[in-house]
């Protein structure tokens, strides 16, 4: 296959940033898109030129660092997959594709397609978590959970915390990331102790990292690639309200 | 007195660590404070030990290369962890894991470790239900297991085919924990390049911060490397991408022994490579073994499509072979019968290097059952394959969307084609009993240490060995050192180890930059990892380890006058950072290669083929080879070599069956 790719190269988070055509050849349809990223860095660094910088790691869809907005949308066109997992055979011959870095205000550049996505471990760190030191658990089977609870908990847990959440949405919002882990804790028996707090704190670190608000156009769950459900908003947004009749 | 000296406690088995954790020297809360430990490597070992520690009271400093502790490539981890619970009432206990370990090993990895993680593998457990991992249940609410190679009982713990991600972000979540609490400073993208010592103790690091490039000095009365293995070295593996040695391998530099580096474990079930573009290679989890049927067509050389064989023309060849353990053999023994089938001609798929892995009879058994649960008593053919699909989707959904997406072919329908791949390492930084390197404070955590595994790992004993490390082993043992080390005053970094060892770091750099070539990194990476898959991969021979030796110097000296490294060093550059691990890793696949070929035996992973029984099985040489290869660096490319003999007073050594 050959396709015209539009990239977008910046050099860091103080200059701006421009999309640069870059024409690719013979690429093979059972390469990963990630894989074609390799062919071209190769011959940009062959002809001396900088490479193209992009976050990767895994390869396997499960790491969350890959991150890039394919055609307008975070992972590429098919839904479900990381762009590391998308392959070219989703492309046909001379198709024009054009990639982006996560925009959002929360997630500012650091290098052409490599972003700062920092903001959300300082969102688990107010509450992500429960505080359990090592060594004081009972026994795993002394808590039943009813398989469901425990499935739905596994569900929300599954989140890669890659940000396309935030790629997708609009108004930039992390609503889909936090709750899915406000959800994970809140489902579980262990994790009711501290729903109140958590919930409360996770909220406030989202607004105060720039994160804008949700107005339920669920592009989110459309676009995340674990399928992260919805309800896991409507969840948090249960949570919260709670919390706050509580106190 | 010997320069190996493992610490091992004295008294019987059982009572060794329970014993020592009663005896060993404690720090108290105060003096805890003034203490200052520095984690490298956030995936399982390396958070677990990071949030014990700062839970404890020390101060701890945390780095990891990618952008995330999160992403630590423990989160591929697929199929489970072992624990010996024995909540299924099927015999299992801490004896049994600490056998069936040892065993697996095939008799190269010490017993009273071993025996100390087979004892808190209950723990681990515990500990992460109570930190809310979400762990597959039973309708009554009760944790599920299911069975891994080389084992008859079911102790394996699971998150369907993600239970590294879930164990992860559940140590994770501890790891963030303390970070908001301000006990644990965390420093993302952010690369160690050297070890400082100073007076023969490890003091502290250079690290550098990979969005400026600038090198940073940290000090430390302690550092514990858990940056896991060295499967990348292969150049494809399944290993993520960034995976790395350096870390170790710099501290090899500074007086850590390197053990067993020769033993590698290629795992018998990844996707076959497709093509040259591939970077890197995708697991199909060991689970898949308790319910996929291995075979391929028993004529050579048939192009039959796979549901065009009748089942009487099939070779469900680890049956035939092994009838007690069948398709759930050990992964080195699952891997070498898989490549005598493709090298006989029996292979399968475009390329004839795959065999088959197929869910037929289990997608009819579960359909049946299901179909009784329903209440259809007799159910038609659609029906058991609907319903089986069901419960096999439910097991192993992700893992059968996986191979879809990279293959484009549908595994419910048809058999999945696999081949073995290089998957973990267990050789790694030599560690005495309390986790420690020969040099003092500096430790090695989960897969960067040699300890557990013997000359090969049995499935799921990957997780529960870094989390044992760090949640259960090193808040014990580093007391033994730090006990004596709370005289001392933070050091400060403008001290001449530091100062020295940053010039070091900047050194390697500036010769990078300096040298302008004209390939990319990529490309003596590429050359590296067919040398040791073809020479020092699943077999291995006296003449092909010599010409790997000779070809890897030469690579060498090519890599150092020709690599092209774009960009500066000053800004954010991932072909500088590559330039550096591939520059180590050609160091260490020399190494390799010098240890496979010093172990004349086979045994595990580490298979020579100048000793095997005439049934194809690896021979050991227990007079010659019943020791640890601890490697020690004298520069310039040589290593001496010291032995830890393993004394086994438990097991009684014995040839390995399966059959």
């Amino acid at each position: 296959m050959n396709l015209t790719l539009k990239i977008w190269r910046q050099k860091n988070d103080k200059e701006t940033g421009k999309l640069v055509t870059y024409p690719v050849k013979d690429i093979s349809p059972d390469m990963s898109f990630l894989e074609m990223f390799d062919v071209l860095n190769e011959e940009l660094i062959t002809k001396g030129d900088e490479p193209i910088a992009f976050d990767h790691d895994c390869r396997e869809g499960i790491c969350g660092m890959c991150s890039m907005f394919i055609n307008g949308r975070p992972h590429g066109p098919k839904r479900g997959v990381t762009t590391c997992q998308l392959h070219m055979r989703s492309f046909k011959n001379g198709d024009t594709i054009v990639v982006e870095p996560w925009r959002a205000a929360a997630f500012p550049v650091i290098k052409d397609l490599t972003v700062d996505r920092s903001a959300f471990d300082r969102i688990i760190s107010k509450g992500g978590f429960i505080s359990v030191n090592t060594g004081n658990a009972q026994d795993a089977n002394n808590i039943p959970i009813p398989k469901p609870d425990a499935d739905a908990s596994f569900e929300a847990a599954a989140c890669i915390g890659c940000g396309a959440c935030v790629a997708t949405c609009k108004n930039s919002s992390a609503m889909l990331f936090v709750s899915a882990k406000v959800s994970q804790l809140a489902l579980l028996p262990q994790g009711r102790v501290e729903a109140t707090t958590r919930v409360k704190n996770m909220v406030a670190q989202m607004d105060e990292e720039g994160f804008g608000n949700c107005t339920n156009t669920g592009a989110c769950e459309i676009e995340c690639p674990k399928g992260i459900s919805l309800e896991n908003i409507a969840r948090m947004n249960r949570e919260y309200f709670v919390a706050n009749i509580k106190s | 007195m010997s320069k190996l000296d493992s610490k091992i406690p004295e008294g019987p088995l059982e009572q060794k660590w329970e014993k020592y954790k009663s005896s060993v020297a404690l720090v108290n809360p105060a003096n805890k404070r003034s203490l200052e430990v520095i984690v490298v490597g956030s995936g399982l070992a390396g958070a677990s030990a990071a949030s014990s520690l700062a839970e404890m009271g020390y101060k701890v400093k945390v780095f990891c290369f990618q952008d995330s502790a999160r992403r630590a490539h423990s989160i591929a981890a697929q199929g489970g962890i072992n624990a010996a619970k024995n909540y299924q009432n099927d015999g299992d206990s801490t004896y049994r894991l600490f056998y069936d370990t040892i065993k697996g090993g095939d008799y190269r990895a010490r017993e009273a470790n071993v025996y100390r993680l087979a004892s808190v593998s209950a723990n681990i457990i515990d500990q992460c239900v109570a930190m809310g991992v979400p762990l597959a249940r039973e309708y009554g609410g009760m944790l599920s297991n299911r069975s891994f190679g080389g084992t008859q009982v079911q102790r394996t713990f699971y998150a369907a085919g993600q239970t590294g991600q879930q164990l992860l972000l559940g140590a994770y979540s501890g790891l963030q924990r303390q970070v908001g609490l301000g006990t644990i400073e965390m420093f993302a993208r952010h690369e160690m390049l050297e070890v400082v010592n100073i007076e023969g103790k490890c003091r502290g690091i250079i690290a550098r911060d990979l969005i400026s490039g600038k090198l940073e000095r940290h000090f430390g009365h302690a550092v514990l490397l858990c940056t896991g293995g060295y499967g990348n070295v292969f150049y494809l593996s399944t290993n993520a991408m960034g995976s790395n040695v350096t870390a170790a391998w710099k501290a090899t530099k500074k007086g850590a022994f390197f053990g067993n580096p020769c033993f590698t474990q290629i795992h018998p079930t990844c996707i076959p490579v497709s093509g040259d573009h591939q970077s890197k290679l995708t697991l199909m989890s060991e689970s898949l073994r308790n319910d996929g049927r291995i075979w391929v067509p028993k004529k050579q050389g048939d192009t039959r499509k796979a549901n065009e064989i009748p089942e009487e023309e099939r070779d469900y060849y680890l049956e035939r072979r092994y009838p007690a353990f069948g398709n759930l053999v050990p992964r080195d023994v699952a891997s070498r019968a898989a490549k005598e089938r493709c090298d006989a001609g029996f292979g399968v798929g475009t390329s004839k290097m795959a065999v088959y892995l197929d869910f037929k009879s289990a997608i009819a058994r579960y359909g049946h059952s299901k179909a009784l649960t329903q209440g259809i008593n007799n159910p038609s053919a659609q029906q058991l394959k609907d319903f089986g699909k069901l419960v096999v989707e439910e097991k192993y959904g992700n893992l059968f969307e996986m191979y879809e997406q990279i293959t484009g072919e549908n595994p419910y329908e048809l058999p999945m084609r696999i081949y073995p791949a290089v998957h973990y390492t267990m050789g790694g930084l030599w560690v005495d009993y309390n986790l420690m390197t020969t040099v003092p404070g500096l430790y090695a955590l989960g897969e960067a240490n040699f300890s557990d595994h013997g000359a090969n790992r049995l499935g799921a004993s990957a997780l529960m060995q870094g989390l044992a490390d760090g949640y259960f082993v090193i808040p014990y043992t580093i007391g033994a050192y730090l006990s004596k080390e709370i005289a001392t005053k933070a050091i400060s970094t403008d001290h001449e180890a530091f100062v020295s060892a940053e010039k070091d770091a900047q050194g390697i750099i500036d010769k990078l930059f300096a040298i302008k070539g004209t390939k990319s990194v990529d490309h003596f990476h590429k050359r590296l990892g067919k040398i040791m898959w073809d020479k020092c991969g699943m077999a291995r021979n006296e003449k092909g380890l010599k010409e790997a030796i000779a070809e890897i110097r030469t690579l060498r000296e090519e890599f150092w006058k020709d690599v092209r490294v774009p960009g500066s060093a000053n800004d954010f550059n991932p072909e500088l950072e590559k330039a550096g691990r591939v520059a180590d890793f050609i160091e260490l696949g020399e190494l390799m290669c010098m240890d496979a070929l010093n172990r004349s035996e086979s045994c595990g992973g580490h298979f020579r083929e100048e000793s095997q029984t005439e049934e194809g099985e690896a021979l050991r040489k227990d007079e010659e080879f019943a020791y640890v290869a601890a490697w020690e660096n004298k520069g310039n490319h040589t290593y001496e070599l010291h032995k830890e003999e393993l004394k086994f007073e438990a097991i009684k050594i014995a040839a390995r069956s399966y059959k």
